[in-house]
């Protein structure tokens, strides 16, 4: 077994009535890794997740977790995994402790083993204080905790995390990243969806980009930065006409959008020639740009490169998507 | 893109210092005890679960509880008077009112069983391999304990404003087997309207069903009274033999083929919701 991934999904295709969700996925993710599947709403990422969890059978392809089909083989697939979906999914009139407690028996411990299992995973997510109480006077942060914990009860050997941290301020954000990169840390493969590129960036291994249920590109944050522009060069402009025409001008080449700041971004390599050349390029008479920065690419300017739109939710996101 | 698939386990483990467990043991491969309790035990998790979310969900629980006896109370002091029907109207009301609290409680699975759905919790269970069965059937099992409850309770209070059922035990027991059996397929069938339904609200609905049901029956008032047109109704839906049968099983007198009829009823129900329930388990989980 040691040598299958402990993920592997082949081809996945998945529709719900006329709507394709997913248009032949395939991912390997390596034993003990973080992957990090980065998309929009609507981009696959929860269907993913609930194939490979047993939850919903593909339409067609096939996926193996530690070397087991999940659609076949579908207990021992069980055995081996947990799930922390988008929202706390903990018993609000329940106690922390009976919480854990509850998912241990359903684990399969015994009694006094799921007593143990639950006063080490709530000491462990900093909840030993809170454990005696009820889930309904938690915080939005806490329940994630518990939640979290509450999928480690079985020690699974691969854990898939739904958007772990939407809907979190930014303080208990970081404290759940903390927490994620310790299990990963303890070898716990984990496969989570994103639609924040920050969190895929700070901790996945490797990212996979999804886009209308297809892979539109993998590999580390860093290379993908690198890939799609390494810096990018964002152009001040003097006034509203000079930015439509600086637009214009760059096409399908901006990666960066500001009317309010009256600014447009564009990859670059970061090189003295090029940017210059860029800066002759746009303004050639040299009077409508009248700033100009170089910084690193972020993945956001990935994402927008790859899929023509950007990783936003969908609140903010275009209307039309142009690829 | 090949070339920028995941690093493998080698690089990984040089980072982090090797894939080890807290505890130090090797972990990745799936080691230990197989996961996986016997079917029973989850099933008695489940239930164990139920009941304590019922017992810590006090405006449902207050509800169960206050509405039969508000509307026990109602019925025999407000309406009670300008009923004839041939007894005292508590000894006549009494089962009817048991059979309406049986009902409105059991059918508050409906809105347990849509939660769950609703906030992931299932979707939990099974990636626990935890099925369908145990799922539903700690919501029904945790009903029919909350209900059995109400139901005594209301009983006391009848028996408070002046019930008095003949002392028969065996009657007894079979009153409350019956009223178990009508616990049962009410709260299966409420599980099973539970899985049609998308949110708590719309499941609440349920209810209301099952609270009208009584009012057209011989709960209150004799089918004899009721328009012609109704007759036909009022005699053959399920309620009324269930009633017709607890009635003369507590009061001692003749129940004729109620009884009979009530149990055909009540297996018929349970039979029919815990087909829709198989049915509708998979495709509201898909």
């Amino acid at each position: 077994m040691t040598s299958a991934p402990a993920v592997e999904a082949v081809e996945l295709r998945k529709s719900y009535g006329t709507a394709v969700v997913l248009d032949g996925l395939t991912l390997r993710v390596a034993r003990g890794s973080v992957r990090a599947l980065l998309g929009p709403n609507g981009a696959g990422k929860t269907t993913t997740v609930r194939i490979l969890t047993t939850l919903t059978a593909p339409d067609g392809g096939a996926a193996r977790i530690d070397g087991y089909d999940v659609v076949r083989e579908r207990r021992q697939v069980r055995s081996r995994i947990s799930l922390a979906g988008q929202y706390a999914a903990v018993d609000e009139e329940q106690t922390g402790v009976e919480n854990l407690r509850m998912m241990g028996r359903l684990a399969g411990l015994g009694r006094a083993d799921a007593r143990r299992r639950a006063a080490d995973l709530l000491d462990r997510f900093d909840l030993g204080a809170a454990g005696g109480r009820r889930v309904a006077g938690y915080s939005g942060g806490m329940r994630r905790r518990l939640d979290l914990a509450a999928s480690l009860v079985g020690e699974p050997s691969v854990i898939f995390l739904d958007e772990p941290t939407t809907g979190l301020d930014p303080r208990s954000r970081q404290a759940l990243w903390t927490v994620i990169a310790d299990l990963a840390r303890g070898g716990t493969t984990v496969l989570l969806t994103t639609q924040y590129l920050e969190e895929a960036d700070q901790l996945a291994d490797t990212v996979s980009v999804l886009d209308g249920g297809r892979l539109v590109a993998e590999g580390s944050p860093a290379e993908l930065k690198e890939r799609f522009g390494a810096q990018r060069l964002d152009l001040r402009l003097r006034d509203h006409a000079s930015l439509v025409e600086a637009r214009a001008r760059l096409g399908t080449r901006v990666v960066h959008h500001d009317p309010g700041r009256l600014e447009v971004g564009v990859a670059t390599d970061g090189s003295a020639p090029h940017i210059r050349d860029l800066l002759d390029e746009v303004d050639p008479a040299r009077r409508t740009v009248v700033r100009f920065t170089v910084r690193g690419a972020t993945l956001d300017d990935v994402f927008l490169a790859l899929t023509g739109h950007p990783a936003a939710p969908a609140a903010t996101r275009p209307e039309v998507t142009n690829v | 893109m090949s070339e920028l698939v995941a690093k493998g386990p080698t690089a990984w483990s040089a980072r982090n210092g090797g894939p080890t467990g807290p505890d130090g043991t090797a972990r990745g491969v799936p080691s230990g005890p197989a996961r996986g309790g016997s079917a029973a035990v989850r099933a008695l998790v489940l239930v164990a679960r139920c009941v304590r979310l019922s017992r810590r969900n006090a405006d449902a629980l207050l509800m169960s509880l206050l509405l039969p006896v508000m509307l026990m109370l109602i019925f025999v002091y407000l309406f009670g008077g300008a009923i004839d029907t041939g007894t005292r109207y508590v000894t006549y009301v009494a089962p009817g009112v048991l059979i309406l609290c049986a009902g409105f409680g059991a059918a508050g699975t409906a809105v347990s069983v849509t939660t769950d759905l609703a906030n992931g919790v299932i979707d939990r269970f099974r990636t626990l391999d935890v099925g369908p069965v145990a799922i539903l059937g700690g919501h029904v099992v945790a009903s029919i304990v909350r209900n059995s409850v109400s139901t005594v309770l209301v009983l006391a209070v009848a028996v408070g404003i002046g019930f008095r059922p003949a002392v028969e035990p065996l009657r007894w027991l079979a009153a409350a087997g019956l009223l178990l059996l009508f616990l049962l397929a009410i709260s299966w069938l409420s599980a099973t309207f539970g899985l049609l339904t998308r949110t708590p609200e719309a499941a609440g609905g349920f209810t209301f069903v099952v609270m009208f049901l009584p009012y057209p029956s011989s709960a209150f008032v004799p089918v004899e009274t009721m328009p012609t047109w109704l007759h036909g109704f009022a005699e053959h839906q399920p309620v009324t033999p269930v009633i017709e049968s607890l009635r003369a099983l507590l009061l001692g007198t003749p129940p004729g083929s109620a009884p009979l009829q009530a149990v055909a009823w009540c297996l018929a129900l349970l039979a029919l919701a815990v087909t829709a329930s198989a049915v509708l388990f998979p495709r509201r989980v898909r």
